[in-house]
């Protein structure tokens, strides 16, 4: 049966289970739009193209499944870049649709043409700009299938207009055989093995894991192994949730606002286990003074993140799950030890760390203090809620005063810090996990910056809660100058905010403020009580400083305000 | 890599969006056509060195990537040399092409266009020599290379590097 290029895109994708899309349509997608108001598969109309990406990849999130999103071509296409460099660099599993001009014109300067393949070549994990409607069921299965594989990361395909209207046979293939790509998912035995005599001999072992967890699922065999050895853990903001927030072994996120005791646990540790994190600068600090005295096994499924930054004594490259798996299987036909017993020397002095220099605040009896406000949301949600997060200050307190007990939960723009990513971020999760709660914890700045997509939440009646820490400044880089540019502030100010309560009510939305602490709680209630979106408005105090702080250069054991 | 449009222009894309330097640079279709093969030239220590081969064998399109830094290969290049032959020059010119074994592919009264293929020491000995005389204008093409076969029962030999 033949037929044109435009349904079969759509049966693909029903093909591939997509039921959602976010996009916005334009000149060059009409065809599409078309195909699509009659098939099952629901379309949320974003107010930005930004938007819909950044949907798109918190759908992905907190689902596990391949976000998916329909732009048009020109502007549409080039308004999703940051989204897609931000998918790229936390490897999130997107795929990106961008309507072109017809194949005759490309290359012509045409109305709403742009070269977006040359643009997004360097920020996607691959592109496809197809000329030929038969190409179109293979190029889309490929592209689903190499946003999942080996380490995730967005596909853009580029859609002309006239191949959109060729009309051919549809077959949707089988499978996937791509030569010239296949990721190794099955840890090696002998490098298992190779790790796990280090680990056994260990004396001061630390955990140290990042997104990569998360992504391939093995949060359960990340805690049997720490439980099993009593190893300490900490992650990466990426990998917050992969183990339990509460649990005692847990020591806080690390790097350069992670906590005191997750620091130096891992300055001072002889064996470090990097599971699915790439050991970013955030993290590092100066990175000849990184972990001096460890051997390190490093786990993750891409090859380039090995040995990219630090030394590497067990090379290990596979799905972290599957490595841990093994690992664990491994340590169960070891004699049986009292580890607990083994490790407690260690145990103890991390426990002098983590009492001796705590996640704190100053209490300010007559104004908010942005950490109470995380702590609050905290408290009423019981650690249940999905938490996405703009970028700044904001970002940090979450992933300070919340605990994560559960993968899936904490939604942020790690490695790109998209200001603006956590509002969509946060519509895109609530439609993957409806009845899971979903705050966006965010800043004045940040929440401008895709504010017009509270239009998308209400015409959708979604109802995510936004918590906006406002000080009315761009507070972490208001944080860089008041430390290391001895208080010449620039530029940080923001004068002209809108009374946040009243654009809530002129989108036709909820808006509540709090500017005194005894009203935090209250408003947090009063917001999940009400089924739609809501914006909550916390007056904070102007001056907090996110503490511990490593500043960008100096080891992670040189702190500042711990 | 795979012979599509585009792919050569990740692989460049690569290089410069990590700060690597190609030193030169080959490409064409292999016998199968949808294959090409592209021969770089690049340079840094070991370490720089794995971070490329992983980088390259990440990019989708890339099928396979040989690194001869400790392997035995030929290597060939070659460049076509324009150079200023005078009166006074011409017979010096011509000896130099005849012991480099290279082919002077055009002549007028005023220049010749020699063809010298060869490895990169050749090259640059025989650029060396032409450059007294006066070279007006040169193209050179990339490096390409292929390994060694194994040979039997041969005796190894250390080779000394220059």
């Amino acid at each position: 049966m033949k037929l044109s290029g435009a349904e079969i895109i759509i049966e693909s994708l029903l093909q591939e289970g997509v039921d959602t899309i976010f996009g916005y349509p334009g000149g060059a997608t009409t065809d599409i739009y078309d195909v699509l108001e009659k098939r099952p598969i629901r379309h949320i109309l974003v107010r930005h193209e930004q938007g819909a990406v950044h949907m798109a990849d918190g759908y992905a999130r907190a689902s596990g499944k391949v976000g998916v999103c329909l732009v048009t071509s020109g502007p549409g296409a080039t308004n999703t870049v940051t989204g897609i460099a931000s998918a790229f660099m936390d490897s999130i599993p997107v795929v990106v649709f961008t309507g072109q001009v017809p194949t005759p014109l490309i290359g012509n300067d045409a109305f709403q043409e742009v070269d977006i393949v040359g643009i997004t070549r360097p920020c996607t994990k691959h592109n496809y700009l197809v000329k030929r409607a038969e190409d179109l069921a293979r190029v889309i299965k490929e592209s689903f299938y190499l946003a999942r594989a080996g380490r995730p990361g967005p596909i853009l395909v580029d859609l002309p207009k006239d191949v959109l209207k060729e009309q051919v046979e549809f077959k949707y293939p089988k499978k996937v055989e791509m030569r010239s790509y296949r990721p190794t998912y099955g840890a090696h035995s002998g490098q298992i093995e190779k790790a796990g005599a280090l680990v056994q001999k260990a004396r001061r072992p630390v955990i140290y894991a990042g997104g990569g967890v998360i992504s391939s699922q093995g949060s359960a065999e990340l805690r049997n192994l720490a439980e099993a050895l009593s190893i300490p853990v900490t992650t990466t903001l990426m990998g917050l949730g992969a183990f339990p927030g509460t649990h005692p072994l847990w020591l806080g996120m690390l790097g350069m606002h992670g906590t005191y005791g997750a620091n130096m646990a891992v300055a001072h540790s002889d064996v470090l286990i990097a599971i699915g994190a790439r050991f970013d600068d955030r993290v590092t600090g100066k990175v000849n003074l990184f972990a001096p005295e460890a051997r390190i096994i490093h786990i993750d499924i891409d090859p380039t993140s090995i040995r990219k930054n630090v030394n590497v004594e067990v090379p290990i490259v596979g799905d972290c799950r599957d490595a841990l798996t093994k690992l664990n299987s491994l340590v169960q036909k070891w004699t049986k030890q009292d580890w607990s017993k083994v490790r407690h020397p260690w145990l103890e002095q991390i426990r002098e760390w983590k009492e001796g220099h705590p996640l704190a605040y100053q209490p300010n009896g007559g104004k908010i203090k942005p950490q109470y406000v995380v702590e609050k949301i905290y408290e009423v949600t019981r650690g249940q809620a999905i938490i996405t997060t703009e970028v700044g200050q904001n970002q940090m307190w979450a992933a300070q005063f919340y605990h994560f007990d559960q993968p899936n939960s904490f939604i942020t723009s790690g490695g790109l810090g998209v200001m603006g990513y956590g509002f969509p971020a946060a519509i895109g999760a609530k439609i993957a996990c409806p009845d899971r709660m979903v705050f966006d914890i965010a800043g004045d700045g940040s929440i401008q910056m895709n504010i017009q997509e509270m239009a998308t939440a209400v015409a959708n009646n979604i109802p995510v809660k936004i918590a906006i820490l406002n000080n009315g400044c761009l507070g972490m880089v208001r944080q860089w100058q008041e430390l290391f540019y001895e208080k010449r502030y620039a530029q940080t100010l923001l004068k002209g905010n809108p009374d946040f309560v009243k654009l809530a009510e002129a989108y036709g939305a909820v808006g509540l403020r709090a500017t005194k602490p005894e009203e935090v709680t209250p408003v947090i209630k009063k917001a999940l009580s009400i089924n739609r979106p809501v914006i909550m408005d916390f007056v904070v105090c102007e001056d907090e400083c996110v503490s511990p702080m490593v500043p960008a250069g100096a080891a992670m054991t040189e702190m500042l305000l711990v | 890599m795979d012979n599509e449009p585009g792919v050569l222009s990740r692989v460049t894309g690569l290089f410069s969006g990590r700060g690597f330097n190609i030193e030169s640079l080959c490409v064409a279709q292999t016998m199968e056509p949808e294959v090409s093969r592209i021969t770089l030239v690049t340079q840094g220590n070991e370490q720089i060195v794995e971070q490329i081969t992983k980088q390259l064998n990440k990019l989708v399109n890339v099928i396979k990537v040989i690194d001869f830094t400790h392997t035995e290969f030929v290597e060939r290049e070659m460049a076509l040399v324009k150079v200023r032959a005078e009166a006074a020059t011409r017979a010096e010119i011509l000896r130099i092409v005849d012991i480099f074994r290279c082919q002077v592919v055009d002549v007028s009264p005023q220049e010749y266009t020699i063809e010298v293929t060869g490895n990169e020491g050749k090259i640059t000995a025989i650029l060396d020599l032409l450059g007294h005389l006066g070279i007006k204008e040169i193209a050179r093409t990339g490096a390409i290379a292929l390994a060694r076969s194994k040979k039997e029962g041969s005796l190894k030999r250390e080779k000394i590097k220059g």
